[in-house]
């Protein structure tokens, strides 16, 4: 590859990867306290819908994404509600949290197929920064939401692993008895991080109808959200090993949409195929249940909290 | 995990206080979304008027809404095997696609194309039946040796099968004389299910029927059915009895993707008689809430079937009214919450308030 080609590559890269990482740490930080939400795919369409009607309604790129995160959380509440206040199963209310995310905003998306928002996300070119050679252009000449997951990746880290209340979070997804105990609400933070992760899903959501392609498709996030949940798999719930998972993913991403516009003779379906086979073989390589259990797998994720049921 | 227990003891309860449960949940959830609809701005008493209309007015609409049925229930059939053991096949759309696959490919590649329906169907039934399984082989051993998470695995798959569908018929099998358009060609009338009646009712309808006469046969008296249950309710307890633990999650994840195959070439052969991109209406992800609200029981996996068969209708009527067709994905999910949520309330007598 061509210096102006790489760059090309790594600049789509990010962005690609982008709209992956932030459900991806919001998915991290849910199932670190260990609830697991499937239903990442439906919240980022609740986000990448609401957003793009609130951005044509008011004209308003941050009233937009308030509107995508609400919108989003609210299901991530539907979520929590059913598993940790009811203790439904959590894999069937993931799903149920994707069918109604994607059938909704089917539903209520119909009128604004074709819309046009009137702004959205643009790049700006961080003075100084981006006169770095090849670095520079590919890393500071990124959109907001860009420059904000950069500070979010290492705040997270320090978050889960420097502080108390990030040492709480792996407690209630760890043991949550233990953690009770020891004077830890576990609903209150479950919840907690379960909107978080609709939140993150939601800016994720709207990042892609307001950024990465600006636009409303019924089900554009085309499995973003459940890749998103492959990937924190994949980074063993640490927010720098998401990253550098989004990342490679984005890498692949753009690598395959570049090759289809340079011509490939290799037909376009079989590169749309990268992504999805990627993600099965880092999902593959990074599993192994002795293997997730030493990279840090949170030992209660999955299972619902009963006080009066403890041992 | 422990959740799938909890679900045991509800076993406890009567057969008819928890189909009434059930019933009410499912009610509870269609007025839910209702309500969405009318705040959407669409009227809810004519939306529902429309899908009672369209899925069971009549003679008509009553074979259209087996018909929808068929492809449900078969998929689901083999869903609610792979959930026995705490599986999540969510594969189901993808084993589908490759399941047309397979039987386009032996209708195509000459050969038995000739041969009469008596036996060309079967053979299209047994191939997508291995493809189907063949389809679901990697996802299963992935979980099975490797505990990798099944869940991402077999979606992801999806996505690929589709792609792969897609480039057929963009490419190499595009019909000649088709215009253009991403279709195989049609298949001669050897290779379809004769009609029932004047809607798109197939004698397909067989397939999903006598599938649950075997599995529920299967399920509790033999072997295998035995060793599902007992590594679906505890796999430890399993390996100790000295049942192969891995062996029996792969077979069940084989037989869920043979099903999701066979209903691919049953949808096929019975009611499109062409390859395309589009043939599956998500028939993959609706046969999860089939199978969950089902209780994973074959017999009322055929019953929810129609239901839900019910909705897939009842979707392309509404939009006839000016309402979006996603309305019937909006009530499948909505019910699911409710089924999930008052389902499990009533059932467990248990409204545990969150301590905080």
């Amino acid at each position: 590859m061509s210096g102006d080609l790489l760059i090309a590559v790594c600049l789509a890269a990010i962005a690609s990867g982008t709209s992956i990482l932030l459900p991806a740490l919001g998915e991290a930080l849910t199932e670190r306290s260990g609830v697991q939400n499937l239903g990442v795919e439906g919240m980022m369409l609740m986000g990448a819908l609401f957003g793009y009607i609130v951005d044509i309604e008011t004209g308003s790129i941050v009233l937009a994404f308030a509107a995508a995160i609400v919108a989003a959380a609210a299901l991530g509440l539907v979520h929590a509600f059913l598993s940790i206040t009811l203790g439904a199963n959590q894999i069937v209310s993931g799903l149920a949290v994707t069918l109604f995310g994607s059938g909704l905003t089917a539903f209520v998306g119909k009128p604004f197929v074709g819309a046009q928002a009137p702004v959205v996300l643009s790049r700006v070119a961080l003075p100084g920064l981006s006169q770095i050679p090849v670095l520079g252009q590919v890393l500071f000449t990124q959109d907001p939401v860009v420059y904000g997951s950069f500070i979010l990746v290492p705040v997270l880290w320090y978050f889960i692993y420097r502080t108390r209340p990030g040492l709480n979070l792996r407690a209630i997804g760890e043991n949550p008895a233990t953690a009770d105990a020891m004077g830890v609400g576990v609903a209150s933070r479950r919840y907690l991080y379960t909107l978080i992760g609709g939140a993150l899903a939601g800016v994720g959501g709207a990042y892609l109808s307001l950024g990465y392609t600006p636009t409303w498709v019924e089900g554009m996030t085309a499995g973003r959200g459940w890749i998103a949940v492959g990937l924190v798999v994949f980074g063993t719930w640490d927010p720098l090993r998401v990253l550098a998972g989004a990342y490679l993913f984005g890498f692949v991403d753009g690598f395959q949409l570049r090759a289809q516009g340079l011509g490939s003779t290799v037909p376009s379906f079989f590169l749309n195929m990268l992504p999805y086979l990627f993600t099965v073989i880092v999902v593959s390589l990074s599993s192994g249940e002795r293997l997730q259990r030493r990279l840090g797998i949170p030992r209660a994720l999955g299972l619902p909290y009963w006080r009066e049921e403890r041992t | 995990m422990a959740i799938s227990l909890r679900l045991e003891r509800r076993a406890g309860l009567p057969l008819p206080q928890r189909i009434l449960i059930l019933s009410l949940a499912v009610v509870l959830g269609a007025f839910a979304g209702g309500f969405l609809v009318q705040a959407s701005g669409y009227s809810a008493v004519k939306a529902f008027a429309a899908i009672l209309e369209g899925s069971f007015g009549g003679s008509y609409p009553i074979s259209q809404t087996l018909a929808a049925a068929i492809p449900l229930a078969t998929i689901a059939l083999g869903t609610a095997v792979a959930f026995r053991v705490q599986l999540w096949n969510i594969g189901g759309e993808g084993q589908f696609y490759m399941g047309a696959f397979g039987a386009t490919a032996l209708e195509l590649i000459g050969g038995p194309a000739g041969w009469p329906p008596l036996f060309l169907l079967p053979a299209m039934l047994l191939v997508a039946f291995v493809t189907g399984a063949a389809w679901a082989l990697i996802p299963g051993w992935l979980r099975a040796w490797h505990g990798v998470n099944e869940i991402i695995t077999t979606l992801m798959l999806n996505y690929v099968a589709i792609l792969w569908v897609n480039y057929l018929v963009y490419g190499p099998w595009k019909d000649p004389q088709g215009h253009n358009f991403p279709f195989s060609p049609r298949f001669p009338d050897n290779a379809t299910f004769a009609r029932i009646g004047d809607g798109q009712l197939h004698t397909g309808l067989l397939v999903p029927i006598v599938a649950t006469a075997i599995l529920v046969l299967v399920l509790a008296r033999t072997k295998w059915g035995y060793e599902l249950r007992v590594v679906g309710e505890n796999a430890e307890a399993a390996r100790y009895a000295g049942i192969d633990v891995r062996r029996t999650m792969l077979s069940a994840m084989l037989v869920s993707g043979a099903m999701a195959g066979v209903a691919g070439m049953v949808q096929l052969a019975g009611i499109i008689h062409l390859l395309n991109g589009q043939l599956s209406n998500n028939y993959g992800y609706t046969a999860i809430i089939i199978a969950w609200l089902a209780r994973l029981h074959p017999v009322a996996v055929l019953v929810v079937s129609i239901l839900f068969g019910a909705l897939v209708n009842g979707g392309y009527a509404v939009s006839q009214e000016g309402i979006p067709q996603a309305l019937g994905a909006v009530l499948q999910g909505m019910i699911l919450f409710f089924v999930l949520g008052v389902g499990d309330v009533f059932t467990r007598y248990r409204l545990h308030v969150a301590s905080t």
